[in-house]
């Protein structure tokens, strides 16, 4: 009974809770679209609810929202400059979005949206997309320079651009790939170790004292998971200032 | 520090030549200097790394992660690549094998990049100064 219910990979199944069907495709809203939802919602709500009394003073949670301000504001200016700032509000958003989604994961039962590569793929095409299309916008063909490198041999110089493109179109797979599957192996390990602990835990009185041990890992694993999960939106945030950074100065 | 390194200075080159050891301990400090100064400049990289490993025993796994996503992902687009190219063109297998090995180029300037040892994007050697105007 419990030895089929352990299934660490069962937690990242899509289900449609509406199917809903547009010209040909499957547009349903599922427990992804779900969960995505409830992040924006408490993210939004959270940064609402917190900042509405607008006090000189900060409480305890408008605090909180104010160091989220003041640590993405930080991080951006560091990386891109105060030019970078315009860009503001879309990293903010970006790292809200992974935090809360990361956070909302670690609830048992809820769905990870982090954990499924085309969300994520999502998200790092929109922050390569936004470079690219700035860069193009605001230098013209002045952003093609960023591809090549200062003193660099001309006889050289067909292969290093070609390796700097290829450098650059792996950019947005990395930041996916990395936040995928941080989230992905964190969460299957985190089920693999709970569920060590009911299987054991189901063979008697021996098993039951052996699964203090799964236990406490499963414990120490999700104090783990929780720093994961900062590290990551963290992460996510700093590269996309650094990438943000190549479309405001490319090749100086 | 100077006085310091007095003593080896002088004991090589004896009694008589006190004036010299001072232009050597001159030029000694003069280097050492540069030396710092140098060093200061690749500083920020090492400071960013102390702030991961603030992080606790993540650092390691999490810097493993990183530099790691960042090979595959060069080799993997540039695989892609070149089989874009094969299915457009039809010179199968030669843009796989090419693009293969530019990916795998691509892959190690991702690592080396990430890890601080290679300039950023558009930048060459003069990439201190640029980040020195920023600011």
């Amino acid at each position: 009974m419990a030895a089929d219910k352990v299934d660490p990979i069962h937690q990242f199944h899509i289900n449609k809770l509406i199917p809903i069907e547009i010209g040909g495709y499957d547009l349903s809203f599922t427990n992804s679209a779900l969960f995505m939802v409830a992040t924006v919602v408490v993210a939004a709500a959270f940064l609402f609810l917190t900042t509405s009394s607008r006090s000189l003073v900060p409480g305890r949670l408008q605090s909180v929202s104010e160091m989220a301000y003041e640590f993405v504001g930080n991080m951006l200016r560091d990386a891109a400059g105060t030019q970078g700032m315009k860009f503001f509000p879309f990293v903010f958003s970006l790292f809200m979005f992974v935090l809360v989604a990361n956070l909302l994961g670690l609830f048992p039962y809820f769905f990870t949206i982090t954990s499924h590569i085309i969300v994520t793929f999502g998200l790092a095409a929109l922050v390569i997309g936004t470079v690219v299309v700035y860069g193009f916008m605001k230098h013209g063909f002045g952003f093609l320079k960023l591809f090549v490198p200062h003193g660099v041999p001309v006889f050289l110089l067909p292969l290093v651009v070609l390796i700097e493109v290829i450098s650059f179109v792996s950019r947005p797979v990395s930041l996916s790939v990395r936040l995928f599957a941080n989230m992905l192996a964190g969460h299957i390990t985190l089920k693999v170790f709970s569920g060590f602990v009911v299987s054991l835990s189901a063979l008697g009185a021996v098993g039951v004292a052996g699964s203090v041990l799964p236990l406490a890992m499963a414990v120490a694993l999700t104090a783990l998971e929780l720093l994961v999960a900062f590290l990551q939106a963290y992460v996510f945030a700093v590269l996309t200032c650094m990438y943000l950074n190549d479309a405001l100065h490319p090749g100086h | 520090m100077a006085d310091k390194n007095r003593p080896d200075g002088t004991g090589e080159t004896g009694r008589g030549k006190q004036h010299e050891a001072d232009i050597r301990d001159d030029d000694l400090e003069r280097r050492r200097r540069d030396l710092e100064a140098s060093l200061a400049t690749r500083r920020p990289d090492r400071l960013e790394g102390k702030d991961d490993a603030k992080a606790g025993s993540m650092a390691g796994y999490g810097q493993a992660l990183k530099l790691s996503s960042e090979f595959i992902a060069g080799v993997v687009v540039g695989a892609g690549i070149g089989w874009i190219i094969d299915r457009l063109a039809g010179t199968s297998p030669w843009g796989l094998i090419v693009f293969l090995l530019l990916g795998f180029g691509a892959g190690v300037l991702n690592v080396m990049r990430s890890a601080g040892v290679v300039a950023e994007f558009g930048q060459g050697d003069n990439s201190r100064r640029d980040q020195d105007d920023k600011k």
